[in-house]
């Protein structure tokens, strides 16, 4: 499904990412683990193509398509989705109303007929459930006002929207207390699919307990320097990063 | 250049859409101004000595005054020598009945999207139409008539209802009030009178709609809405005009009364050509408009949006001398290209117990400077006044201006004023995110900004809020920064 050859990318000259190599299939569900300023959100967002960042060298394909060709409302359009780690609030807009335009636009590219209010609001009112969260909040303004655990819920309430074949969990669980970690797991883990993949961008364990990777990866230094299986996050989180890092740096 | 500021650019060249003009017959004055031209115009109309006098005291008060130069805008000197103060479609020729109106200009407003068959009318809003210099027609005036209200053009009141024009003319805003005032009082030559009696709710919204057609012609309507005791109006005025390569002057001038426990709103879309993308031509927009809350519990609101005007100078204002009165203010202008808009309002509390409130929204874009210039003054006796303002600049891109002059004067220590000001860039977050969710850039824009500007929006009545919100968008389409 996802990919990504050698990818090399930087900000304003700086390089970031320094060659990463990463497949990913339908079904699976990747944690991306790593210190701080390892790179983890950088190509969080050089996937969902924010454009600060430049890439520099190597190639994504996502279901046989050149990903990085794509305007970042394509990428979307295709099925990539990105849950921010800072959801951005956009005032007098509600999120109803922004997830309508969003869904039809999605829709349209896809060669659908756009949703009517009624059939939107009945497929909301389903998808709500899953998130446990309530529709007062959706018709306030988008993420304006709303608490950390709120706008992350309503991340996943979009996500389950606009049922992504690729979602990117980015820091989802980064202000989160332990109830809104479970609820915002739990919708994630029930919009899991055969046909759908994860990756799960996180600097803890503690959310691969309640998402339960098939695949992890340490990245450091803008490259993943070690992948294996849930068993390494248990790992990491009892001896910290140190010991990668010294490995790592003792190698070059 | 970013790909933001390249969508920026396109959008910022996009074209002026009611940029046609009509070749018609014109009955229309000699260039210059002086004062053979206002007997002119005023024996064109028929008008009664009164009137005439009335224009002539003006236009002796013009030539004592200057050009106001406070404002932040700069444009070249308007030679007024040079323009025409008086400009008909010559086949009009005072329609007794909608029927009777020439097709070409029937035309015209059709291209406009503004009926003026009654049979195919705008849902129950009645309107009057004003091209160049003078009213074409007024829909639902006998519907209006049952009710004791009257809706026509300007001359027609003065014709049939004189003793109501002479009582109210000038009384808001008098002929000495400021330069472009004057002019107007001297040279006006046609507009909207509106007179709702004691205890009427006006049961549709009224509207004029302005057309400048005919080059280097003036237009200077006036447009008088007299609201008796305990009546209710809403009105609404549209403008347009046609796209020339040289600068085309509009002074308005608009008085609101309102009597003891009256209410009236006004609501504006101004889209007047704004200029080419480089900054040529386009309309100066130097209007006064002014109500006064007359009466005790009365209320006046104004909500405007504006997106046209190469200059804008307007501030729509509230004397509130009742006491309990209420002045609203709402304003959405938007300036893009070389466009320059210096508008706000003036509430002047004077009854006690009065109350306004300001929510100006200005959005700029390409190189347009836009500034919200706002006064606040409570006189002695107004005993627990309250203003709250809230003055919002949005930017797109890095090369216009927002600005903001607040002024606040106060004579009476139990008075409240509140003022909140907020500037703002559309951020490339927020695009960002739309964009992430499947959202294309030129739909981005035009749902933070509708939401940026919802406050406003929400004043106007349904139709128009509609027509706005496209506007808006259309104006703004794709600008980013």
């Amino acid at each position: 499904m996802l990919s990504i050859k050698n990818l090399h990318a930087s900000i304003e000259g700086t390089p970031i990412l320094r060659g990463i190599n990463l497949e990913v299939k339908p079904g699976e569900v990747h944690a991306i683990m790593g210190p701080n300023g390892s790179g983890k959100s950088t190509l969080a967002s050089v996937l969902a193509g924010r454009e600060e960042y430049e890439v520099t060298e190597g190639e994504v394909s996502f279901l046989g398509k050149d990903l990085l060709e794509l305007a970042p409302e394509d990428r979307a359009r295709e099925g990539v989705f990105l849950a921010f780690q800072y959801p951005v609030e956009i005032p007098g807009v509600s999120s109803t109303n922004f997830l309508r335009t969003a869904v039809n636009q999605v829709r349209e590219y896809r060669g659908l007929d756009a949703l009517d209010a009624v059939k939107f609001l009945t497929i909301m009112k389903e998808k709500m459930k899953l998130v446990e969260i309530d529709q007062k909040l959706l018709s306030r303004s988008l993420n304006e006002g709303f608490s950390g655990g709120e706008k992350k819920r309503n991340e996943i309430f979009q996500m389950a929207m606009l049922e992504p074949k690729l979602a990117i969990l980015d820091e989802t669980d980064s202000g989160l207390d332990i109830d809104a970690l479970r609820v915002v797991s739990n919708g994630v883990n029930k919009l899991k699919s055969p046909d759908n993949a994860t990756i799960v961008v996180t600097h803890y364990q503690r959310l691969l307990d309640y998402i339960v990777p098939d695949y992890v990866h340490v990245l450091y230094k803008g490259r993943i320097v070690k992948s294996g299986t849930k068993e390494l996050a248990l790992e990491l989180e009892e001896k910290g990063y140190d010991w990668i890092k010294e490995e790592v740096d003792a190698a070059v | 250049m970013s790909k933001d500021n390249q969508i920026l650019e396109e959008f910022t060249s996009k074209d002026y859409e009611h940029g046609w003009s009509v070749d018609m017959e014109v009955d229309e004055a000699p260039l210059g101004l002086n004062e053979d031209i206002i007997r002119w115009i005023s024996a064109k109309k028929e008008e009664p000595q009164w009137l005439l006098d009335w224009r002539l005291k003006a236009f002796k008060t013009w030539e004592t005054m200057s050009e106001p130069e406070w404002a932040n805008v700069t444009y070249p000197k308007i030679d007024l020598q040079s323009l025409r103060y008086y400009s008909a479609p010559k086949k009009s020729n005072k329609p007794k009945s909608l029927n009777e109106i020439d097709p070409e200009l029937l035309q015209i407003y059709e291209r406009l999207g503004i009926s003026l068959n009654e049979q195919k009318k705008l849902q129950g809003i009645a309107v009057d139409a004003v091209l160049d210099s003078v009213s074409v027609g007024t829909t639902f005036k006998d519907t209006l008539s049952k009710l004791g209200i009257v809706f026509c053009s300007f001359s027609e009141a003065v014709k049939e209802h004189p003793e109501l024009v002479k009582k109210y003319l000038g009384s808001v805003v008098p002929t000495t009030d400021n330069y472009y005032a004057a002019l107007n009082s001297a040279v006006f030559s046609d507009g909207s009178f509106c007179y709702i009696p004691s205890g009427v709710r006006c049961p549709m919204e009224l509207s004029t709609y302005f057309r400048i057609n005919a080059a280097n012609t003036g237009q200077f309507e006036r447009t008088l809405i007299v609201a008796e005791e305990g009546s209710y109006v809403s009105y609404l005025e549209g403008c347009t005009a046609p796209q020339r390569d040289e600068n085309q002057l509009h002074a308005a001038v608009v008085e609101i009364y309102a009597a003891k426990d009256a209410e009236v709103k006004y609501s504006t879309v101004q889209n007047w050509f704004p200029g080419d993308k480089n900054g040529k031509g386009g309309i100066y927009n130097f209007v006064t408009k002014r109500g006064i809350c007359a009466g005790d519990n009365s209320k006046i609101s104004w909500t405007q949006v504006e997106t046209g005007s190469a200059v804008t100078w307007k501030y729509p204002s509230c004397i509130l001398k009742g006491d309990n009165s209420i002045g609203e203010f709402y304003s959405v202008a938007v300036t893009n290209n070389y466009q320059q808009a210096d508008t706000g309002t003036k509430m002047i509390h004077i009854g006690k117990n009065t109350k306004s409130r300001i929510v100006s929204k200005g959005i700029s874009a390409g190189k347009s400077q836009n500034s919200y210039r706002g006064q606040v003054q409570v006189m002695k006796r107004a005993t627990n006044a309250r203003n709250f303002s809230q003055c919002d600049s949005l930017l797109m891109g890095d090369k216009c201006g927002a600005h903001t002059f607040p002024y606040i004067d106060i004579q009476n220590s139990t008075a409240k004023v509140e003022h909140e000001a907020t500037t703002s860039k559309i951020g490339e977050d927020q695009i960002f995110y739309c964009n992430q969710r499947g959202i294309s850039t030129e739909d981005a824009v035009a749902l933070i900004v509708n939401g940026y500007a919802k406050e406003v929006l929400n004043q106007l009545p349904m139709e128009f809020a509609v027509e706005a919100q496209k506007l808006l968008a259309l104006t703004l389409e794709g600008s980013v920064g």
